[in-house]
């Protein structure tokens, strides 16, 4: 991470944050800061409550306990693209922007993402990848402080999921929010992250940087036993 | 009709499971072109054999009368007579009970689907009404409304208002919850919400009341029709049943039929215009 993240302002703080099922605590005393440029991947093993936290940033549920410090509107791209199929691709994606220029915004918002020529044509047209690419098109025109992506590219093959890391990257060196990326990829995580955190016991278990001297392949064995996939803590 | 086509048709019913594929195709002796063609002729020549049959004395004009008859009167009440003018009443009563059915019905539909309360309130207390064949309630109807405008009027109206009733409130609970979740991330107000995710989300199920509620309207208005009407095409039928003009009586039947045609294709034109992004309806891309 350069100094001038180090510098950048907050795009989340939590503290303490818990959050309860019932009697079940999925996320209990976990303490999160992101900066504003920062990409953040998040690994863990499923169900230990990543998009449960997720959820919790993006103020879709309530919290039991602690605090989150957020932007008022965080941009969420699901795992699903979640389009209108009743709308046209520009008005997907200026969902939610004012009338007043919306249109323009989209244009551009979607030539960012290879599908300036489609305007007016209906999400069902669309491949799983171009409307992946429309739902961060979407999420981007808002010029969001924080954006929130839960396994956004789960779905796709490894192809265009490759193709989706460097458009990715890409937008957001332009735009520079704050990313938290929920994967279960640890190539992806190292590929696109400056940071990377584990999720373990309701809480950030370890944290690495990818870019940080040694070799990315170490990082991948600590991960991947971390993630309790291999057991051999010790081989980092 | 292809050569494969015809090999499986011919397999034997010992053969039939080594290939269930080529067992479930039908015989194919017509192409659709043919298929449609016939599917036509077929009431054509139902029509021939009634008018030859009436004709030759087979079938007296007193049971059924020669469709060159009908057609014939048909002509004269519209050039002499008030087929017209009772085709305007007929129409007028079925569209504002349809308007005042339906508006009515839509607002109920739209409070009992976005509200709970409204829910507990209304839903309930509709639904055993519904259960009620609005036709029974037609001696109560002429009590309260008598013979006149009302009563028609009111029938139409009841009977339009449960299929969209239901059929709203049905599909605004039907709305991805997903979509309303991505709605909220993108920071729409309660307005927006419902005119951009609930309502187009539910106009699939809202237009297929409509649907089911113009035939309904068109039930309740032939049955208030007959009952001391003054005018209109139900008038028109009572009147010739007394005078055993069975003529005027099939023609009566005939253009009820036809309206009902041509309502139910302006909503199916309607689905197709305002539904053109659903697969099922639109079909063609933009
Ligand atoms: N609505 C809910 N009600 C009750 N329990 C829930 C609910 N949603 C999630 N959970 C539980 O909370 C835990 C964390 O779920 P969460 O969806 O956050 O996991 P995850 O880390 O995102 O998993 P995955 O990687 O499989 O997506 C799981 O044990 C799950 O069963
Ligand atoms: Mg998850």
């Amino acid at each position: 991470m350069s100094a001038a993240v180090q510098d950048a302002p907050a795009a989340v703080r939590v503290f303490g944050l818990r959050r309860a099922y019932g009697p079940r605590v999925v996320i209990d005393r976990l303490d999160l800061t992101i900066r504003r440029g920062e990409f953040v991947a998040l690994l863990g093993e499923s169900g230990c409550g990543k998009t449960t936290l997720l959820r919790a940033l993006a103020g879709l549920d309530p919290i039991d306990g602690g605090r989150i410090e957020a932007p008022k509107r965080p941009a969420v791209v699901f795992q699903e693209p979640r389009l209108l199929p009743w709308d046209s691709l520009w008005r997907n994606v200026a969902l939610g922007l004012p009338a007043e220029g919306a249109r323009e915004k989209a244009a551009a918002a979607l030539a960012e993402v290879g599908l300036g020529g489609r305007l007016d044509d209906w999400p069902r047209n669309l491949s799983g990848g171009q409307a992946q690419r429309v739902a961060l098109a979407r999420a981007l025109v808002q010029q969001p402080e924080l954006l929130l992506l839960d396994e956004p590219f789960a779905a796709l093959d490894a192809l265009t999921r490759i193709r989706m890391h460097v458009l990715v990257k890409d937008l957001v060196a332009r735009h520079r929010p704050g990313v938290l990326l929920v994967t279960h990829d640890v190539a992806e995580a190292i590929a696109l992250a400056d940071r990377i955190l584990v999720m373990r016991g309701g809480a950030i278990a370890a944290e690495h940087r990818p870019s940080a001297p040694g070799l990315p392949a170490a990082t991948r064995a600590t991960l991947l036993a971390e993630l309790g996939v291999i057991d051999d803590l010790k081989s980092a | 009709m292809s050569q494969a086509d015809h090999t499986a048709t011919l397999a034997l019913p010992g053969l039939a499971a080594a290939a269930p594929a080529a067992s479930a195709r039908r015989v194919r002796v017509f192409g659709p072109r043919a298929l449609l063609a016939l599917s036509w002729l077929a009431p054509v020549l139902l029509v021939a054999v009634w008018e030859v049959l009436a004709q030759t004395g087979y079938v007296t004009p007193q049971v059924l009368p020669a469709p060159s008859k009908v057609v014939r009167t048909a002509w004269r009440l519209a050039t002499t007579g008030s087929l017209l003018n009772d085709l305007g009443t007929s129409l007028l009563r079925a569209a504002v009970g349809f308007v005042l059915g339906g508006s009515i019905a839509f607002v109920l539909g739209i409070l009992v689907g976005f509200s709970r309360l409204a829910e507990a309130l209304i839903d309930r207390s509709v639904q055993m009404v519904r259960a009620i064949p609005f036709l029974a309630l037609l001696p109560l109807v002429i009590v309260w409304f008598g013979v006149g405008e009302g009563q028609k009027i009111f029938l139409v109206a009841l009977g339009v208002a449960f299929p969209i009733y239901i059929n709203t409130t049905l599909g605004i609970r039907q709305v991805d919850g997903k979509l309303l979740e991505l709605g909220r991330v993108q920071g729409l107000s309660t307005a927006q919400m419902i005119t951009r995710i609930i309502l187009p989300g539910a106009l699939p199920s809202i237009l297929t009341g409509v649907r089911y509620s113009l035939a309904t309207a068109w039930l309740a208005l032939v049955v208030a029709e007959t009952i001391g009407a003054q005018a209109g095409i139900g008038f028109l039928a009572m009147d010739a049943r007394e005078f055993l003009r069975t003529d005027v009586v099939v023609l009566t039947i005939v253009i009820y039929a036809l309206i009902g045609v041509v309502a139910d294709s302006i909503a199916r034109l309607l689905e197709r215009r305002l539904l053109a992004w659903h697969p099922n309806f639109g079909g063609a891309t933009r």
